[in-house]
């Protein structure tokens, strides 16, 4: 959710680093554990020496237990994309363990120990999990293997080379004798670690590239899990918290007799984003909340009604922005064109929703050390603000991270207000008493932090042989960004989270100009599954359709013959395409194709769309092919790639978030907030690409193609071309105006 | 008030607000915490018990309209179909971030206990109080076909 292109500036290139001798700590009881290292005080110390010295560690990342299972430490947030499974598999590899012996925890929050090496700070987002963990788990595996050999071959009193390992079992070349993981942990703790690592070579591979059993699905199934929601501790207050209605309104005054009066309800406090009640369990706690009359001052709120916003918007593009690429002459090339096709791309602000609303326990001890307990995307920044809102230094903070039920950037706040609220509560009541925040539905729908509603302006040329000969794209969008503390991305007044996908299409294409109008509002936006991808492939894409129809041109043919030059872009396109040629087209029904670029993936996807009995449509199927390098679990590639089509196709057909005149926030729970539902859910067929290329991500790629392929089937079905979004809305109006 | 009825096979007897909703009593009093809270208006599922053998969302079921009735959760459910469709589950690697996962299962075993071979209109019928973010939708109906083979096999 964070671009990558940013932070890739940051890049470590990890694979040539060793493991120092210093970093490694000798302990009894096992080869353990970054836990028990008093590496506390470094929280935040990203940019310090000692960071890269631990970097790699076996230690910090791998736990072998003499019961023989063999547990990684993962140092990214678990929110449903597959990190324990995936990291797991690549420190598994190197170990030569066997799958059934891994299991998978979170990490603590440490950043010397457990950055993202694309961020400095520890922190998962623009699809990076996997890939910027992709050489330091494989040497974290490949060290703790180096030591287990070590102490097999002390134990033995034999030589190293007459060891192997294979699927978890350690073998003596010279005899039978075999000895577990398990049995070796003790002796491996006091190994040095090896000084030079070689990795395996891919055709090595033995888990990586296969389908593997995922590690929590048998916990996730059975409502074992415990998501931070699960979280009973002894003695614990429930909070919940009243918001303004308005974004940008205060509490100017309140009345909490009624409240106070529920039964359960224990405490009430005023707090810098709301008033909170505090009560012996969650029921009391909402009650009490209903029960509070508050007065808002609306005077600083922001009032304009997303319909105004939206024609502001649209008003804007009518200029040129702030150019953010321009090659050719566009002015001209537009003048002289045979025909000119304008369109004005509408999308609204759309809400995260994740199936667990925002949550945190928190704890202030008798010592003024805090415990936290929460799904954190950016635990540095959360653990930081925990730590400065309760006065102590980020060192006495303990973060620990809770799998999370969905996320999709929700839980990467830059300013991390939702730990920042919990905080201020946490500090209104008696120490050594844990304090559970949960936002309601409510709450989360009307909590802000939305994709940006934005516009986008196209003015495309046709020459006399039907190819495109200009193409003038104007943004309008709020930052992500900006007043937070990735205000750094914003390079010469253009934040790369406004544009991206826009920049740098596939297509070769000569006069070409992308502009950005950067617009201000008090509504708080937030990267949002695929952040700037969601809303410029549609427009991109659906615009290319048009102009390829318009010129004469084959979807498909049309698209290859513009990206001479993107071999990996072209891959997908073709595969997708092929994949749906096995397929015979359902009855009256059409197929649109699309294909993009984000977070270093590759994905192209075909839609079959019909006309329901209601004139909207229906999904019948999706085509989809992706390159994502070396795909390391394909299995979850898929899964990804069929999360991906139902989030993306969820937003195009039915999600907006809006303010009414006045600046009130329209919807308020799923009844009015709409999601994807099964019956709606298309069937999915995914093909991987392979490539010799590193790992990229997945967790968003698979999203931004999906919008376009709908809506070029819908066009190519009924002539009706969607530019106004969620699309049932729009395409019903349509319909009534026909 | 005091309540009593039968959760997972278990007499219980509480002191409890006769408005509460069966999800709080649940996971805040008895902390059984399998049955999530995700809407609180009966619109995503994820709270979806057994009442008397039939899927029901705990989250707008007053503790008073329980008394004396037979409640099983996910951590009690237990049949041949509950039994099939968490093989299924397994089989087809159906969660990502699995939340709204309990309340899925919920729904199909109460699908399956009623219809052991449904079809796909029937499975949508049946699930589509179910919301899962993660649109892991077509898997879940991979699964349930799946689990309806097997209890089919066995039949």
């Amino acid at each position: 959710m964070i671009g990558q292109s940013f932070f890739s500036q940051n890049v470590n290139p990890s694979t040539s680093e060793g493991i120092s001798r210093r970093r490694f700590l000798k302990l009894s009881g096992g080869l353990l554990v970054a836990l028990q290292l008093p590496l506390s005080k470094l929280a935040f110390a990203s940019s310090d020496g000692v960071a890269n010295e631990h970097a790699n560690s076996p230690n910090a990342f791998i736990e072998i237990s003499s019961d023989n299972t063999v547990t990684v430490m993962i140092k990214h947030l678990e929110m449903g994309q597959g990190a324990f499974t995936g990291l797991a598999v690549l420190a598994a590899e190197e170990l030569d363990a066997d799958w059934q012996q891994m299991r998978a925890k979170h990490a603590p929050a440490n950043t010397a120990l457990y950055k993202n090496l694309n961020f400095g700070i520890q922190g998962v987002g623009g699809s990076t999990g996997l890939s910027n963990s992709y050489d330091q788990m494989r040497q974290a595996g490949a060290a703790c293997k180096a030591m287990i050999i070590g102490a097999a071959a002390q134990k033995w009193g034999i030589s190293k080379d007459l060891i192997s390992v294979t699927r978890g079992i350690v073998s003596r070349l010279d005899t039978e004798d075999t000895l577990t993981f398990g049995e070796l942990a003790e002796d491996a703790a006091s190994q040095t670690p090896p000084s030079e690592i070689k990795l395996k070579a891919p055709s090595e591979f033995v888990l990586i590239g296969t389908k593997v059993p995922k590690l929590d699905t048998a916990e996730k199934s059975s409502g074992a899990a415990v998501f931070t929601q699960d979280i009973q501790l002894e003695n614990m207050r429930y909070a919940v918290v009243a918001h303004p209605p308005q974004f940008g309104a205060k509490v100017a005054s309140f009345d909490d007799t009624e409240a106070k009066a529920v039964n359960g309800v224990i405490d009430i406090q005023a707090i810098p984003s709301g008033i909170a009640v505090i009560a012996k369990n969650t029921h009391a706690a909402i009650k009490g909340k209903n029960a509070l009359k508050i007065n808002w001052d609306s005077s600083g709120a922001e009032k304009r009604s997303s319909t105004q916003l939206m024609n502001e918007y649209l008003a804007t593009t009518k200029n040129i922005g702030k150019i953010a690429t321009s090659s050719g002459d566009v002015d001209n090339a537009l003048k002289a064109a045979d025909e000119t096709h304008e369109f004005f791309f509408e999308f609204p602000f759309l809400a995260h929703t994740p199936m667990e609303t925002l949550d945190a326990v928190i704890q202030i001890n008798n010592d003024d050390s805090v415990e936290v307990w929460m799904g954190s995307q950016l635990q540095t920044v959360d653990q930081g603000v925990v730590a400065s809102v309760t006065g102590v230094d980020p060192s006495k903070v303990t973060l620990n991270t809770m799998i999370s039920g969905g996320s999709f950037g929700r839980r990467a706040q830059p300013d991390s207000g939702f730990a920042a609220e919990a905080a201020h509560i946490a500090k209104t009541q008696p120490k050594g008493i844990p304090v559970k925040l949960m936002w309601t539905r409510e709450d989360d729908v009307q909590g802000g932090r939305y994709r940006p509603l934005t516009v986008h302006r196209f003015e495309g040329a046709l020459n006399d042989n039907g190819d495109i000969s200009a193409w003038d794209h104007t943004i309008a969008t709020q930052s992500i960004v900006a007043g937070s503390p990735f205000a750094g991305m914003i390079q010469n007044g253009i934040d790369p989270t406004s544009i991206e996908g826009a920049q740098e299409p596939c297509y070769d294409l000569s006069d070409f100009r992308l502009s950005l109008h950067t617009m201000q509002n008090k509504v708080p936006v937030l990267w949002w599954r695929s952040v700037g991808h969601t809303h410029t492939a549609y427009a991109v894409e659906v615009m290319m359709d048009y102009l390829l129809e318009k010129g004469g041109k084959d979807p498909y043919k049309g698209r290859m013959a513009l990206m001479p030059e993107h071999p990996r872009d072209q891959g997908v396109l073709k595969a997708a395409y092929e994949l749906s040629q096995k397929d015979k087209p359902a009855k009256d029904s059409a197929r649109g194709i699309a294909v993009h670029r984000s977070f270093g993936s590759y994905v192209a996807q075909v839609a079959e769309v019909t006309k329901d009995s209601n004139g909207l449509p229906k999904v019948s199927k999706v085509w989809c092919a992706v390159d994502c390098g070396l795909a390391v679990n394909p299995d979850i590639v898929k899964a990804q790639m069929e999360g991906g089509i139902g989030f993306g196709l969820s937003s195009i057909f039915h999600e907006e978030l809006s303010l009414n005149e006045g600046g009130e926030i329209a919807q308020t729970n799923f009844d009015s907030y709409q999601l994807l539902r099964i019956q709606e859910m298309p069937k999915v067929e995914t093909i991987i690409v392979q490539t010799e290329f590193p790992p990229t991500g997945v967790g968003e790629p698979g999203l931004p193609p999906i919008g376009p392929a709908v809506a070029n089937a819908w066009r190519r079905l009924t002539g009706q071309m969607v530019t106004r979004l969620p699309m049932i809305p729009e395409v019903k109006r349509m319909n009534m105006d026909a | 008030m005091k309540v009593n009825f039968t959760l997972n096979n278990e007499q219980k007897s509480l002191e409890v607000g006769a408005d509460t909703p069966l999800l709080w009593v649940l996971r805040d009093e008895l902390n059984l915490t399998g049955t999530k809270y995700g809407c609180g208006k009966a619109q995503c599922g994820a709270c979806t018990i057994h009442l008397n053998g039939n899927a029901t969302r705990s989250c707008i079921l007053p503790v008073s309209a329980v008394n004396g009735a037979n409640i099983t959760t996910i951590e009690g459910v237990k049949s041949p179909a509950a039994d099939a469709l968490l093989e299924a589950w397994k089989k087809h690697d159906v969660p990502q971030c699995g939340f709204c996962q309990s309340g899925q299962i919920m729904s199909a075993v109460n699908l399956l206990t009623r219809n052991p071979a449904p079809s796909d209109e029937e499975i949508d019928a049946s699930m589509s109080g179910n919301l899962c973010r993660c649109a892991t939708y077509t898997r879940i109906k991979s699964a349930i076909k799946d689990a309806s083979n097997t209890l089919g096999e066995k039949a």
